[in-house]
């Protein structure tokens, strides 16, 4: 089938380039000019201690031999390399955080995705009227907040002042772990007390996350259905004399949600690149609050494998992208060409 | 007597566009009638208000535009006056219309027969697998081949004849009373723009219909239509039957265009080679709007607008070199 053809050239597609990605990330973060032995070591350490680090970490090599050992041992073992600072394996490190920080980035995704998508349609479908001018302040207040910000103002109001929403820290319930995800695996507990706790905790730092994303779908989803509504093939449907309903949700819309769809798969990555603030503000139990660590610490495997996580995630999110926008767009699967 | 016979009578249409720019006067009282059975042909320059006219009669005037004042009677009833809701239940089902970009009228993520078949869901409401396979049924009668297969096709995967068919197809599902066609032959090549010619001339025959037939090409006028109405510049300046306006133009205006028809049939050549250009209708000319190209303007042309006068009988000019005596109207 086409389809199908379609989706396994893409998907053998991701091979090289994640290859060329991993290449990069580890070029670019051997080749800063910090001295990381040292800062591995601690201020006071012996010239001995930091060599016998240089040693270890093969940081004296040539580049490409690095590259070549680092390289080898991805994709063998899929061995990170160990943390100087945590003295654990990055990849353990990663498996623990990942989960928080994924759930919290797909919270922030849908909330932003759920939103973001019917203000733009209700924003072009009400253009230049009140609900309009409300949906573009909010996409403006979005796009414009920094993210720091947002947060603080978002903890003093309903944390600090209202006193309804925990500010810090992802559930006070222990429960037993299956999946990682807390909210997945207090339904597995069957413990709806411990599944209320982890989604109290889940708003405040979901919102704020959100909202960036949600701003930006807000504009990209207004202006692609005003120009839809403007088509000629919209005009051919009301002169079917369709109802209304049908040329607006299904000829206009269809075709208006592709410009934002396509830039979803970029959007959860740079979700996901987000929590490197956000959760140390919120003291989110995560890799991006890890990946903040170790990057003060110059932690060159734990940054790098952080890196590639956020990258695997960011190409795998825009692979299920590409295969929704040609589920929807049939002149996509011929790739670009017509026949 | 006028009644019986016509099927659209359009009474001192006037549309107007508010833009910030000011407002353009597109439409300046046009007037004419169709009758029943009948191809009335509306030619003119690019600009001249022929899809505003359309999309006027269809109530689909497009944004900052407003019908201001006139009559639309479909069968005696004034469309004007109708509400949304029974301008939508005539639309694809009384009045139905096919446009000059088939490309870009075809919407591009639905295959062609759900497209065809929308208007028996919506105005018959048939089920769904009934009206997909009277749409393939349809599709074969306007000569697509393979309509089985094509039906199942997305508009990309069609060329530019066949998504013309297509569309042809989709404005007859529900024998429409009016057929309107802005150009529909344009934007193809002339072989192709032929059959599609006769495709709607057999079509018409078979259907019965009245067709308000939009173009900018005498050749094609000269092909299709019983009568024609010549607009310039948002007005009818001259309307008759096909012969008298082949043989016996009266208006300046359809005169140079006449003698602007590319030798032979052969070439779809646009108009433009006329001296002067079409009038910007944001502030058009006083008087009669052709009176800065006339060869013949006369002092009252740029001061008065001429009326239209019934020169001989079914044939009317509005031009003041021919307000003389036959005056009663
Ligand atoms: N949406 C619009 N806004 C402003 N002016 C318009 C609009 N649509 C049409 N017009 C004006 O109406 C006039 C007639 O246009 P149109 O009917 O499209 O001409 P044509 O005879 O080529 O079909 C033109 O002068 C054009 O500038
Ligand atoms: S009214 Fe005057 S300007 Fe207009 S067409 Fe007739 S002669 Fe020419
Ligand atoms: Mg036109």
């Amino acid at each position: 089938m086409k389809l199908g053809n379609y989706i396994l050239r893409r998907a053998a597609m991701l091979v090289p380039v994640l290859l060329g990605v991993l290449v990069l990330i580890f070029v670019i973060a051997y080749v800063i000019p910090a001295d990381p032995a040292r800062a591995w070591a601690g201020q006071r350490a012996r010239e001995e201690q930091v060599q016998a680090l240089e040693e270890r970490y093969h940081l004296n090599d040539p580049i490409h031999v690095q590259v070549y050992t680092y390289l080898k041992n991805v994709i063998l073992h899929f061995d990170l390399g160990v943390s100087p600072t945590t003295g654990r394996p990055v990849r353990d490190d990663l498996k623990a955080f990942f989960p928080a920080t994924f759930e919290l980035a797909l919270c922030a995704f849908v909330l932003a995705i759920a939103l973001g998508i019917p203000l733009g349609v209700v924003s072009a479908l009400r253009r230049n009227r009140p609900a309009d001018h409300f949906s573009r302040i909010v996409a403006l207040t979005g796009v414009s907040t920094p993210l720091f910000w947002l947060a603080l103002i978002l903890q003093f109001v309903f944390y600090f002042k209202l006193g309804w929403l925990p500010a810090m820290g992802r559930s006070t319930i222990d429960i037993t772990r299956y999946t990682g995800f807390v909210l997945v695996d207090s339904v597995l507990n069957w413990n709806w007390t411990a599944f209320g706790d982890a989604a109290i905790h889940m708003i405040l730092p979901a919102a704020t996350l959100a909202f960036y994303s949600m701003g930006y779908l807000v504009r990209i989803t207004r202006g692609s259905m005003l120009e839809v509504l403007e088509a000629e093939y919209v005009v051919t449907a009301k002169a079917k004399g369709l109802p209304r309903r049908v040329v607006i949700y299904r000829h206009a819309l269809k075709n208006a949600i592709i410009p934002p769809l396509t830039v979803l798969g970029v959007e959860f990555g740079w979700l996901l690149g987000g929590t490197v603030l956000l959760e140390t503000i919120f003291a989110w139990p995560g890799m991006g609050r890890y990946a903040a660590g170790s990057i003060v610490m110059v932690d060159l495997p734990a940054v790098v494998g952080y890196t590639l996580i956020v990258a695997l995630v960011m190409l795998l999110s825009n692979l299920v992208v590409d295969i929704l926008y040609s589920v929807i767009d049939p002149r996509i699967r011929v790739g670009g060409k017509g026949r | 007597m006028e009644a019986k016979e016509d099927l659209l009578v359009v009474d001192r249409l006037k549309t107007q566009f508010f833009t910030y720019g000011g407002v353009v006067e597109a439409l300046d009282e046009v007037s004419f009638e169709i009758e029943k059975g009948e191809i009335f042909g509306l030619v003119g320059e690019s600009g001249c208000g022929k899809s505003v006219t359309a999309t006027s009669i269809l109530g689909l005037v497009s944004k900052p535009g407003r019908v201001i004042s006139g009559r639309i009677l479909l069968d005696g009833e004034d469309l004007l006056r109708k509400s949304e809701r029974e301008m939508n239940s005539i639309r694809g089902s009384r009045i139905a219309m096919i446009f000059q970009d088939p490309t870009s009228s075809l919407n591009p993520l639905f295959r062609i027969g759900y497209q065809v078949a929308e208007p028996y869901i919506h105005h018959q409401r048939r089920a769904k697998r009934k009206a997909l396979s009277d749409a393939t049924g349809i599709l074969a009668k306007t000569g697509l081949p393979d309509a089985d297969e094509k039906a199942r096709n997305y508009p990309h995967e069609l060329s530019g004849g066949m998504r013309q068919r297509a569309m042809i197809a989709m404005s007859l599902t529900c024998e429409p009373d009016l057929l309107i066609a802005d150009e529909p032959t344009t934007n193809l090549d002339v072989t192709i723009g032929r059959q599609i010619l006769d495709l709607v001339k057999d079509l018409q025959r078979e259907f019965g219909a009245s067709v308000l037939w939009i173009t900018h090409d005498m050749a094609v006028v000269a092909q299709m239509c019983d009568r024609v109405g010549v607009m310039y510049a948002g007005s009818i300046v001259e309307k008759t039957d096909v012969r008298t306006l082949f043989r016996n133009a009266k208006h300046p205006y359809t005169e140079r265009l006449l003698r602007a028809i590319p030798s032979a049939a052969t070439s779809s050549d646009r108009l433009e080679e006329i001296p002067g250009s079409v009038p910007r209708l944001i502030h058009p000319p006083t008087g009669c709007r052709f009176h800065p190209r006339c060869d013949y303007a006369a002092p009252v042309c740029s001061e008065t607008k001429p009326l239209e006068r019934e020169v001989d009988p079914g044939h009317w000019v509005a031009c003041h070199r021919f307000s003389g005596p036959k005056d009663g109207t």
